[in-house]
């Protein structure tokens, strides 16, 4: 493989890995509203967040380009107050990934939460803990198994996300040029067959290694609850 | 300590209006399926939030409605078992016991640590298992310890008995009466079983519909319960066992009592429940008979059933209250009147253990 190629692989997964554990709280807490409380504009946030599922990858770039980017309402924002730059960096290829994985996160983590017996946690709060305790203690060590899925699922559409990165943050070598974008690229140029089916191998390699390593995880957290 | 409950809760078309006061000891909370049993406790428990209401324990208000008070049950130190155990799947029975206690430390008070509860539970042996593997009993003796270990100032019960088969009820009843006595905390029980209630309770709720329909001491308003069988109470001890004949003597108010061998040891207090038709009344002391029980005692209420074919005929035998259920032709035949001494024969094959 060639250093071009190297450093596309290490993005992706620097890329892949920021989005998934960014998103991961957020994703937490929203799959546990939309399973566990009733409010006002409930349905309005479940479609929000399913929406980049949904929209094409291009309009969802496009709407991060406008909105995030360096004259976007937030992208200014965040620039003046914090110095955080989102467009053509490598974060902002994060934060596509994020969004675009977000639906899938919050859908594996709700569908868990749900299947958690709420009379376990009127039980754990009869005994003295608070709504935050009961989370931490009885519904979340119950739902880990669908966080861990959500997760992979998350990091995997972030190792193959195009659409959305490319238009938001461009096609920039060693600072946002993923492993789908370097594989686009070499598509273009004479020559490039075989470094694209070498990245198609190393894609598939490592989508197999997470799948792999949830599935290790899951039946771990299976046999520390036979002896916990 | 005391409870005083006073709540006025609509679910759907059901309506629960309740008040009553609960004294110290184990007072059960009797009624059929759908009296409003659970949803009652619930209440108490802070599960529900009543439409109007007022709950208070040792005159602290828990819940009260006009003034906006409603204590989450989080902070309520009520501790609360439910009919299906509920223990935590992904946590030992060691680490369910000591939930609780993580949470309560801050009281500072001890009513029972660890050791004693496994002790009272004979849960010893189970402490290393997680919960899928233990039977109904063992479960619901976890269950009970993890309430007492956090220390609760008031124990909720609702059926806790009612998922387990006959052998499984027999097992975990006298853990139950051990509660009651040895530890002080007071308890509101569910139950719609009369020999429970029988066995267990010190005070009676009687709900029907969602209404308190009487209150007060087990052996004065069991015998009312009309979704009981009218049988009375009466608190024994062992007085001596007849190993030859496989029987127990009981000595009580109303006189000594044959019944089946108990494996309580002399000297135990036991309760003996007598169903109303298994009392036999005789206007002379009756010789020659099978029944090995023979009580003297004098009329104190004739009530005529629904229909008029029967009647309760209520009877004092030395200060203990004793009920019959006779035929309507049997109190004309034996011209049966208030004030009229007579003998109440019970069979001691009638007895059974619970």
């Amino acid at each position: 493989m060639t250093p071009e190629e190297w450093t596309a692989v290490r993005l992706s997964l620097l890329v892949a890995t920021t989005a998934t554990l960014a998103s991961l709280p957020f994703g937490i807490a929203i799959a546990w509203l939309l399973a566990r409380r009733q409010f006002w504009g409930k349905s309005l946030l479940d479609t929000l967040v399913h929406l980049p599922l949904i929209l094409p990858p291009v309009v969802t770039g496009y709407l991060l380009l406008i909105s995030f980017g360096k004259r976007g309402p937030i992208g200014a924002f965040l620039d003046q107050a914090f110095g955080i730059v989102f467009s053509f960096r490598w974060t902002g290829a994060a934060l596509a990934c994020a969004v675009m994985g977000f639906p899938l996160l919050v859908r594996a983590i709700r569908l868990s939460i749900e299947a958690v017996d709420v009379r376990l946690e009127s039980a754990a709060g009869t005994l003295g803990a608070n709504p935050f305790w009961v989370f931490a203690t009885v519904t979340l060590p119950l739902c880990l198994p669908g966080v861990i899925a959500g997760a992979i699922l998350c990091f995997a559409k972030s190792m193959g996300e195009f659409g959305a990165t490319i238009t938001f943050v461009s096609n920039i070598p060693g600072e946002t040029q993923t492993l789908p974008s370097l594989i686009y690229t070499l598509t273009q140029v004479p020559g490039g067959d075989a470094g694209a089916m070498r990245l198609t191998l190393v894609s598939i390699a490592i989508s197999m290694l997470a799948l792999l390593g949830s599935e290790l995880l899951a039946r771990r957290i299976g046999a520390h609850r036979l002896v916990a | 300590m005391s409870l005083d409950v006073n709540i006025d809760h609509l679910r759907g078309s059901f309506r629960i209006a309740a008040r009553f006061s609960a004294a110290p000891g184990l007072t059960a909370l009797f009624g059929r399926s759908g009296s409003g049993k659970t949803t009652l406790v619930d209440i108490v428990g802070g599960l529900v939030r009543p439409d109007r209401g007022r709950v208070a324990v040792d005159g602290q208000v828990l819940l009260d409605t006009e003034c906006g008070v409603f204590v989450p049950s989080h902070r309520r130190r009520i501790g609360y078992v439910f009919q299906d155990s509920r223990l935590f799947p992904h946590l030992s029975v060691r680490r369910n016991l000591l939930y609780g206690r993580w949470f309560n430390r801050e009281t500072g008070e001890t009513t029972a640590d660890l050791a004693s509860v496994v002790d009272l539970l004979g849960i010893g042996h189970l402490l290393e298992r997680r919960p899928d593997s233990l039977s109904g009993g063992e479960k619901q003796r976890v269950a009970i310890g993890r309430a007492l270990l956090a220390h609760p100032q008031l124990l909720l019960m609702d059926e806790p008995l009612a998922a387990l088969d006959e052998a499984r009820r027999a097992e975990i009843l006298p853990y139950i009466e051990r509660l009651r006595d040895e530890t002080g905390v007071p308890i509101l029980y569910v139950s719609h079983s009369v020999a429970e209630v029988a066995r267990l309770a010190t005070t009676v709720v009687i709900l029907t519909d969602g209404q308190v329909t009487a209150v007060g001491p087990v052996a004065d308003i069991l015998p009312l319960a009309d979704s009981g069988d009218g049988g009375s109470v009466l608190d024994a001890t062992v007085a001596r066992h007849d190993e030859a004949f496989q029987l127990s003597v009981l000595t009580s108010a109303a006189g000594e009592l044959q019944v089946p061998r108990l494996r309580a040891p002399v000297g135990a207090p036991v309760r003996a429940y007598i169903r109303a038709r298994d009392v036999m009344l005789s206007l002379r002391p009756p010789e020659e008979i099978s029944a090995l029980n023979v009580l003297a005692g004098r009329i104190a209420a004739i009530e005529p059933g629904a229909g008029g074919a029967q009647a309760e005929v209520r009877l004092d035998c030395n200060g203990a209250a004793l009920t019959a259920r006779l035929t309507a032709k049997s109190v004309q035949r034996l011209a049966l009147a208030p004030g009229k001494p007579v003998y109440a024969v019970i069979k001691s094959v009638s007895f059974e253990r619970s």
